[in-house]
Order: C-alpha cells, then sequence, then structure tokens
C-alpha cells in the first residue's frame, strides 16, 4: 500500500465527497439530536438547549426501565435464535457446490428485496388465529384425531376437546417471531462470510488426527466462525432493539418496546428533547457493545501474536 | 488479457449521453401551466376520484398532492418550519394547537366566496371564531363499530368496550392515547375534555386492569379486524366503519349512550405558504357546492357544506353512522386541545399501561 502522505491529494479527492457527506448528513443532525437531549420545549415548536439532565434522567423511570428491559429481552432472544438457526444454514450455504452457493444466497437475500412493511403485513396473515400456520395445524389436527378415532383410542382425549388456534400476534412471541424473520439474513451472511474464509484442511486434518464430527465442530469449527458469529449477532440485536414497526403490527399494540415510545415523543407527545435522550441512550449502548468488542479483537490479537 | 477491448461506445460519449437524458428529466410541469401551482397536503384516500385533476383543468393551477398518516406526522412536517405546503387539512384540536403556535395564515374571507355553502352552524366554532384561520371540509364522530350477529342488541356504552369482561377478547382499541382516555372519561361520565389529574388515573386504571380483554389498540385499521372477525367490537371513526359496511352488511355503527367524539377536519393555509393566492382558489373551489357533492359520495364522511348536502342522496343524508341523530349528536363532544403539560401527562400515563 503506498504512504498516503505521498499521495494526500489524491486521496483527499476521493475521500473529500464522502467525508463531506458524512459530517453533513450525519454527524450534524446527529449533534443536533444530541444537542436537543439537553434541551426542554421553550414553545410548541421550539428546542432550547439549556443542558438539563431532565430528559435522561427521565430514563430512569420504572416504566421507561420496563420497556427497555423488554426490548432487550425480546433483542436478546431474537439473536439468539437468529443465531441458532442462522449458524447451520450458514454451513449448509459454505459447504454446497460451487454451483448452487449462488441460488442459495439469492433464497436467502431475495425476501430482502421487498418492503419490511409488506413483509410484516404477510406475517399478520400467516400467524393469526385464523391464519395459515393455524390453519395447517388445525388440518394436522382434525388428521391426529381421525386416526385416533380409527384405532379408537380417542376417548382417552389425549387431543382435548377441540383444536385451539396458537396465539402469536398480540404476544411476545408473535414479536420475536418477525423480528428473527426480519433479520435471519443479516445473521446468515456474517457467519457464512467467515465459514467461506476458514481453511477447509483445518477441519480435515482435525479429523485425521482422531477427533469424531462433533468434537471437530466444537474445537475447530466454532472457534474459527466466532468471529462471523460475533458480528452476526450484533448486528441482529442493534436493529432488535430499536424495532418499532413490528411490534406495532405484530404484537397489536400490546407488545410496546423502547422504540414505541421514541416514535411517539417525536409525533404525539410532541417532547423532541426526551426523545433524543432515549435514542442516544440505545446509541451510547450501541457504541460500548462495538468497543467491547473492538477491545476484545485486540486482546486476542494480542494474545494470539496475529490479527 | 493482453489486448485491450474497446467499448462500442466511448467513454466520454457515455457520459455525455447520460447527463442528456438527466438533464431532460428535469423539465417541470409547471413551466407549461401557466398559472403555477400549489402543494396540497392531505389525508390519504381523502378527495373525490378527479377533484384534483378537475381543479388544474378548471383553473390551469398545476397541484402537488402529497399525504399524511396522521395529525402528529402533520405537525411534526410543518414544526420546524413550512417545508412548501400551501393546503393543509388539521383536525379541529390542531388547529388549535397550530394557533397557539403562530403556525397558520389568517385566511382572506374575500377571496373565498364559496364560504357562503357552508352550514351556519358551522361558522362559528369555539376553537376558531369567525373562522378566520380555517374553514370546515369534514366532519364525524368517533364511536363503536360492531358485528351485529354476534351481539343481542347494540352496546351502549362505552363501558362495555374499557369497563367490562362482558366482550372479553373482542375487542379493538384505538391506538391514539389522548382519544382512548377521552372515551375513558366518558365511560367514567365525564367529560372528554377533563384531563383533571384524577381523570387521568383513573382512565389509567380503567385501560390498564382492561388490557387483557382487549385484542388489539389498532392503528387505524380496526375495521379490518372487524372485516376478518378478529374482533366483533371496535372503537373507530365513523368512515372507517362506514366502508366495512359498504363490504359487509353484518357490521353496524353506533354511538353509546355517554355520546362520542366530535371530530371536524378543516382546510387552513400554513404561514410560508409560498402560493397564497392559489391556496385560496383551491378552497374556494374544494367548498363549490358540486365539488364537495362529488367528495362526500367518494369519501362518504359527513359533509359541512349545505348546498352540496343538498345535491346528495337520500341514502347519504338518511345514514345514521354518516348524520348521527340529534339525541346522539347532543351528549357527544368536540375535543379541545389541552396544552403540551397534559399532552405530556397522557403519553406518560400511556407508557404505563403499554409497558405493564
Amino acid at each position: 500500500m503506498q504512504d498516503i502522505r505521498n499521495r494526500l491529494g489524491v486521496f483527499l479527492a476521493f475521500s473529500g465527497p464522502t467525508f463531506i457527506w458524512l459530517v453533513l448528513f450525519f454527524v450534524v443532525p446527529l449533534g443536533i439530536i444530541w444537542m436537543y437531549s439537553f434541551g426542554e420545549n421553550v414553545s410548541l415548536t421550539e428546542i432550547e438547549t439549556t443542558w438539563t439532565l431532565d430528559n435522561y434522567r427521565r430514563m430512569l423511570e420504572p416504566e421507561i426501565l420496563q420497556l427497555m428491559g423488554r426490548s432487550v429481552w425480546l433483542a436478546f432472544v431474537s439473536t439468539l435464535i437468529c443465531l441458532l438457526v442462522g449458524f447451520p444454514m450458514a454451513l449448509l450455504i459454505a459447504s454446497a457446490s460451487h454451483e448452487a452457493k449462488p441460488w442459495l444466497l439469492l433464497l436467502i437475500m431475495l425476501p430482502f428485496w421487498t418492503n419490511l412493511l409488506i413483509r410484516t403485513y404477510a406475517l399478520l396473515n400467516i400467524l393469526g388465529t385464523r391464519g395459515r400456520l393455524n390453519q395447517l395445524l388445525e388440518w394436522l389436527y382434525g388428521w391426529a384425531d381421525k386416526i385416533l378415532n380409527t384405532v379408537g383410542l380417542n376417548h382417552l382425549g389425549i387431543l382435548g376437546d377441540g383444536f385451539t388456534p396458537l396465539k402469536f400476534l398480540g404476544t411476545q412471541s408473535g414479536v420475536i417471531y418477525g423480528i428473527v424473520y426480519v433479520s435471519l439474513p443479516f445473521a446468515i451472511l456474517p457467519i457464512y462470510s467467515s465459514l467461506e474464509r476458514m481453511d477447509k484442511s483445518l477441519l480435515e486434518a482435525s479429523m485425521d488426527l482422531g477427533a469424531g464430527q462433533w468434537q471437530t465442530a466444537k474445537n475447530v469449527l466454532i472457534p474459527l466462525a466466532m468471529p462471523g458469529v460475533v458480528t452476526a449477532a450484533i448486528i441482529t440485536f442493534i436493529p432488535a432493539l430499536g424495532q418499532f414497526l413490528t411490534p406495532d403490527l405484530l404484537g397489536r399494540g400490546q407488545v410496546d418496546m423502547i422504540a414505541n415510545v421514541i416514535e411517539r415523543q417525536f409525533k404525539r407527545a410532541n417532547d423532541w428533547p426526551f426523545g433524543s435522550a432515549i435514542s442516544l441512550t440505545l446509541l451510547y449502548a450501541t457504541f460500548m457493545l462495538l468497543a467491547i468488542r473492538s477491545f476484545n479483537d485486540a486482546a486476542r490479537a494480542r494474545r494470539t501474536g496475529r490479527s | 488479457m493482453t489486448r485491450a477491448t474497446r467499448l462500442p461506445i466511448s467513454r466520454r460519449k457515455f457520459l455525455a449521453g447520460a447527463a442528456a437524458v438527466g438533464i431532460s428529466f428535469k423539465i417541470p410541469k409547471s413551466a407549461l401551466a401557466a398559472d403555477g401551482k400549489v402543494n396540497f397536503y392531505n389525508w390519504d384516500t381523502y378527495i373525490g376520484e378527479n377533484t384534483i385533476d378537475e381543479f388544474e383543468a378548471a383553473t390551469g393551477i398545476e397541484v402537488q398532492y402529497d399525504l399524511f398518516a396522521d395529525n402528529d406526522e402533520l405537525f411534526a412536517k410543518l414544526r420546524g418550519g413550512n417545508p412548501g405546503y400551501d393546503v393543509i387539512v388539521p383536525t379541529n384540536d390542531y388547529v388549535e394547537r397550530m394557533m397557539a403556535a403562530d403556525m397558520l395564515l389568517p385566511l382572506d374571507h374575500s377571496r373565498i366566496p364559496n364560504m357562503k355553502n357552508i352550514e351556519p352552524d358551522f361558522m362559528d366554532p369555539a376553537f376558531d371564531p369567525g373562522r378566520l384561520y380555517s374553514l370546515p371540509y369534514m366532519w364525524g364522530t368517533i364511536g363503536v363499530g360492531y358485528r351485529k350477529s354476534a351481539v343481542d342488541e347494540a352496546p351502549t356504552s362505552w363501558n362495555d368496550l374499557l369497563n367490562s369482561d362482558k366482550y372479553a377478547g373482542r375487542i379493538a382499541l384505538m391506538s391514539e392515547p389522548q382519544t382512548v382516555m377521552q372515551m375513558a372519561f366518558k365511560a367514567m361520565g365525564k367529560s372528554l375534555n377533563d384531563f383533571s389529574d384524577e381523570n387521568i388515573a383513573a382512565a389509567e386504571k380503567m385501560i390498564s386492569d382492561q388490557k387483557p380483554n382487549i385484542v388489539a389498540f389498532a392503528p387505524d385499521n380496526g375495521q379490518d379486524l372487524l372485516l376478518a372477525g378478529e374482533v366483533d367490537f371496535a372503537m373507530e371513526w365513523n368512515g372507517d366503519i362506514l366502508q366495512a359496511m359498504d363490504e359487509d352488511d353484518d357490521i353496524g355503527y353506533v354511538l353509546p349512550d355517554e355520546g362520542g367524539l366530535l371530530w371536524e377536519d378543516t382546510l387552513c393555509i400554513p404561514k410560508g405558504a409560498p402560493n397564497v393566492e392559489n391556496a385560496h382558489a383551491l378552497i374556494n373551489y374544494l367548498l363549490d357546492a358540486q365539488v364537495g357533492a362529488d367528495i362526500a359520495d367518494f369519501v362518504y364522511y359527513a359533509t359541512p357544506n349545505a348546498a352540496a348536502k343538498a345535491l346528495m342522496s337520500e341514502e347519504y343524508t338518511g345514514n345514521p353512522a354518516i348524520f348521527p341523530s340529534a339525541e346522539a349528536t347532543a351528549k357527544s363532544e368536540v375535543s379541545v386541545y389541552p396544552g403540551q403539560e397534559i399532552v405530556r401527562k397522557v403519553d406518560e400515563a400511556w407508557t404505563r399501561i403499554k409497558a405493564s
């Protein structure tokens, strides 16, 4: 790589526009929001930055802490499920034949090109009490009932009195389902990418030296894929924390998350300083997670002598 | 590869061609129109099918028609300064809010002769005495849509939805904090504008306790839940339920005994509007008798335009869901903007309800 100092002019010419864009449309607006979070409403439309900590203090109220806790929990469970489902899928794609790989990747990415709102509405169709999933279960129930009838065991009442549909909408499970559905591609791709770059001969070596398949997976495969898994976890967890559409639609307004509160502050409650404070708290948490990760990476690099 | 491949078009020609295409797209329609344009910011599906086209044809003014989903979005868009809208359609309590925030331009009544078409009852409301800043567009009520075959008799009280197990698991409320609280006040027999601390606390408790019986806090799609059979009772705007009634005869609409909420959507001109003259022309056009009748026929909300109402069918004017009876209206109230402090208290109560 050429020394930046030698080609400073070229470097600035190429990075300049990006840098200006980043400052104008990212740093400045965030800065304004940051100032708002230390401000208060002086009229219906004006905010004055008085450097008050009131907005941050309001975040310690029980209902806000409750909603934060619920959001962290739902995001955590969704991330866990995404990782548990995403890892085998990434493994499948990484081990697929050279011709099949692009198609499998396309299958993962294709739903992504459909608008988020439409995909969430589609889930409404599937998860409702009379939705497709419950229709399928009801049909299966009917068959199980019929079989038990013919065998003569139906008096045992194993299947209960009748089919009760599973309730997803308006519950936490529905919201988790929605978040997982929307975040799964984010989880699969980093894991796939780190599996793809892994040196396959290490796995062969491990098997040659006598380790079983499960031992190889546990001691060689997963540790080597760990950077990808950590990336997947972070880029699934953070957007999941900020979801407001999924709780609103799939949670039927019953499973509010912290982002719903933020949305209300900027609209109905007309309390932009408070909304800014909550948003920035999420941002600080994100930065902390990323910082912890960098420190971990640096520590590991020092320990193992390679990056 | 040792031999460089040649593109069929040289890079310079390609860039020149792309620039030409880009520029050609920029010729604005208003360069062709003689009289300029007007920027109209309205609710979705809240105008006649051909109203905009007919206005453009009649006056030669080009209309830039944008949509917003609710009053909060409208207010949030305008509070930092008018981004260029000429005519907006806020609801009555938001007109009050905007008047308090000095965001509206006084209307020049001399440029709106069709004002004479409006029902006299609407010409001097409490929220805008003398109609200095707004003129009425549509009005209606908030009540209860219900499935007739699911009940012996229509629901008679807000308590049925907010305070009892009678219809457990079959109820949808709105997702607007203030409106739901106001109906809770009604259920308690109080005025829906009485935002005292005791009332807010009592309403918060009532709604929290009722939460297990509620299927959904529906953001403007209660009628869809009703149609799908997910709920049998939905607190909704009358126009939304009327749309559902159109598709399904089994659906009815009723104003409970305590009364419902009376709302009025109005036409206003925000400060900083770039085309004030054309804005007045648009408002005048919308208040025309035939135009008003076409809008009412399509949108199916109640029109405050007496001249337009005279042109409508009996099916429309006699529909109790559109024009409720005098007794039903007598108990219903208009919502007054309660001020920022109460808005904040209501929001905090609502967050507590949602967090539980």
